[in-house]
């Protein structure tokens, strides 16, 4: 039974516009995450503080969370999807700092 | 629980949860024998402040003033070297217009460090005495200012500790209470989210210009505001890491910006900037935790909130510091320094109101004798360093 040996991972929906969700605690891939009807399965494993998305995000639309932008969808997101450097444009300048330092 | 929160009334009216005879120095030469002499009175709030000088500052100057004077201070003991540059004899004018009993002694006029350290041990003594019997006034929660910072940070704080803050700020402003945020330098990104919470548009144009104007300046220290950690901790923008941050100002409407050394005139919720104006000079706006939260208590908040992820164990001077720790991991590790586990919220055994709530009541209850966990531990930590002076606006920048 794999579902129990990767386990239930608690989400935070900070925010009722957000469109993102956020790991309470850290989880394997494949786990499940619940957030109201919404299931989700972890694309990968992830730590605490990390975002998933609650439904797909267009191209170019806002990623909300605290109820705010913290960015633009750099593609097409799909439900469940990591959210995260690689999908996620910063609207500020400084972001490109943050990403050299991501490589 | 408002009944039962008393304050010690000051001469000018404003009212003190704690009775600190404060022992200043106005240059690090009579550092050490303030500490002399305060090392003496252990048991007592009797702290220890200054300016390191020895240049002329108006920054200084309007620091120490709002620190002197500060409702959590019952009387001054200032100890000049004597060569220093320090408008002195105007410190003491301003201390004794407040009413709070003040003494000043110049080492150099005393004759040396141990007849200073006798003078200024003699001054404490008998001020203390006199500061017991200082009357204690009920005082409302709406008679509060409280400050926020966090500091520390890691991803849970922008989830649990900062917005459970807000909450209780929140609870603080519909009260009439002055609540106080800062941290223009990591609201860079939220600038417009924050300036849709103005009261005015005229302080939305401000707000806006405050954050941009802390841009520039550490731009110009060459300060990396988003490092690989704040990314391999879950964020992914520097825009997402600012309004983790911001969260702690609440939901209140925003109805003022304050710079150091000032007071807000009425309730409600202020920022406070921390950056200069004008080009940037004399390094960081402020060097550490600490100096930010002395500058949260030079507009006069009577204690602080500090939100953390790593694990602060930073106290204060003055007022007191409310550590809220955002990890559950790391207050499992450093509960004694902790005030509040906000971390529980992660773990399933809180809400965000609940610890918003908790937050409140322990603020409050610090005007009923409870002590917060820096306190206990004996933390009285204090710095300020060189800035431009404020700017010379009349008052604060409250909406009208």
């Amino acid at each position: 039974m794999p579902m129990k040996e990767r386990g239930f991972v608690r989400l935070l929906h900070l925010h009722p516009n957000d469109n993102v969700a956020v790991l309470a605690q850290d989880g394997k891939k494949g786990a499940s995450a619940k957030l109201l009807e919404t299931s989700l399965k972890l694309p990968c494993d992830l730590s605490m503080g990390h975002k998933l998305a609650i439904g797909p995000i267009g191209k170019g639309a806002e990623i909300l969370k605290y109820g705010a932008p913290i960015g633009t969808a750099a593609c097409e997101i799909a439900q469940g999807d990591h959210v995260h450097l690689h999908n996620i444009k910063s609207q500020y300048t400084v972001i490109e700092d943050m990403e050299a330092g991501q490589t | 629980m408002s009944a039962t929160m008393t304050g010690w009334l000051r001469k000018d009216g404003r009212k003190g949860i704690r009775n600190t005879v404060l022992v200043a120095y106005l240059v690090e030469c009579a550092h050490h024998v303030s500490e002399k002499v305060a090392r003496d009175f252990p048991e007592t709030d009797v702290q220890v402040i200054g300016f390191s000088g020895c240049f002329p500052s108006a920054y200084g100057q309007d620091m120490m003033e709002a620190l002197c004077t500060h409702p959590n201070v019952g009387a001054v003991q200032l100890v000049s070297l004597g060569c220093e540059n320090f408008r002195k004899a105007d410190l003491v004018r301003t201390i004794e217009a407040s009413g709070r009993p003040v003494n000043l002694i110049t080492i150099q006029q005393t004759g040396g460090t141990r007849s200073a350290v006798d003078s200024g041990r003699a001054w404490v003594r008998d001020t203390l005495a006199a500061l017991a019997q200082s009357p204690r006034v009920p005082m409302s929660p709406s008679e509060l200012v409280i400050g926020t910072i966090c500091g520390g940070s890691d991803a849970t704080s922008g989830l649990t500790g900062n917005p459970a803050a807000g909450r209780a700020f929140d609870r603080f402003v519909t009260e009439g209470a002055i609540c106080i945020f800062e941290g223009t330098g990591e609201l860079i990104g939220c600038e417009h989210v924050m300036a849709a919470r103005a009261s005015t548009p005229a302080l939305r144009t401000e707000l806006i210009a405050t954050v941009t104007k802390a841009e520039r300046y550490y731009a110009a220290m060459g300060y990396g505001s988003f490092s690989q950690g704040n990314g391999t901790g879950g964020l992914s923008t520097i825009e997402e890491k600012s309004l983790g941050a911001y969260a702690k100002s609440g939901d209140s409407e925003i109805c003022g910006i304050l710079r150091p050394a000032e007071r807000a005139a009425t309730g409600g919720l202020y920022l406070l900037d921390v950056v200069p104006d004008g080009a940037p000079k004399f390094g960081f706006p402020n060097i550490n935790d600490t100096a930010e939260i002395i500058e949260l208590i030079s507009c006069g908040a009577h204690a602080v909130i500090f939100v953390t992820g790593r694990g602060s164990v930073v106290g204060s001077a003055i007022s007191p510091v409310l550590e809220l720790c955002a990890n559950p991991d790391t207050y499992a590790r450093m509960s004694e320094d902790m005030d509040v586990n906000a971390g529980r919220i992660l773990t399933g055994h809180g809400t965000l109101s609940e610890v918003g709530d908790e937050i409140y009541n322990k603020l409050v209850a610090l005007g009923t004798g409870e002590m917060t966990a820096s306190e206990e531990l004996g933390h009285t930590e204090f710095v300020f360093t060189y800035k431009n002076p404020t700017q010379a606006d009349p008052g604060c920048h409250t909406a009208t």
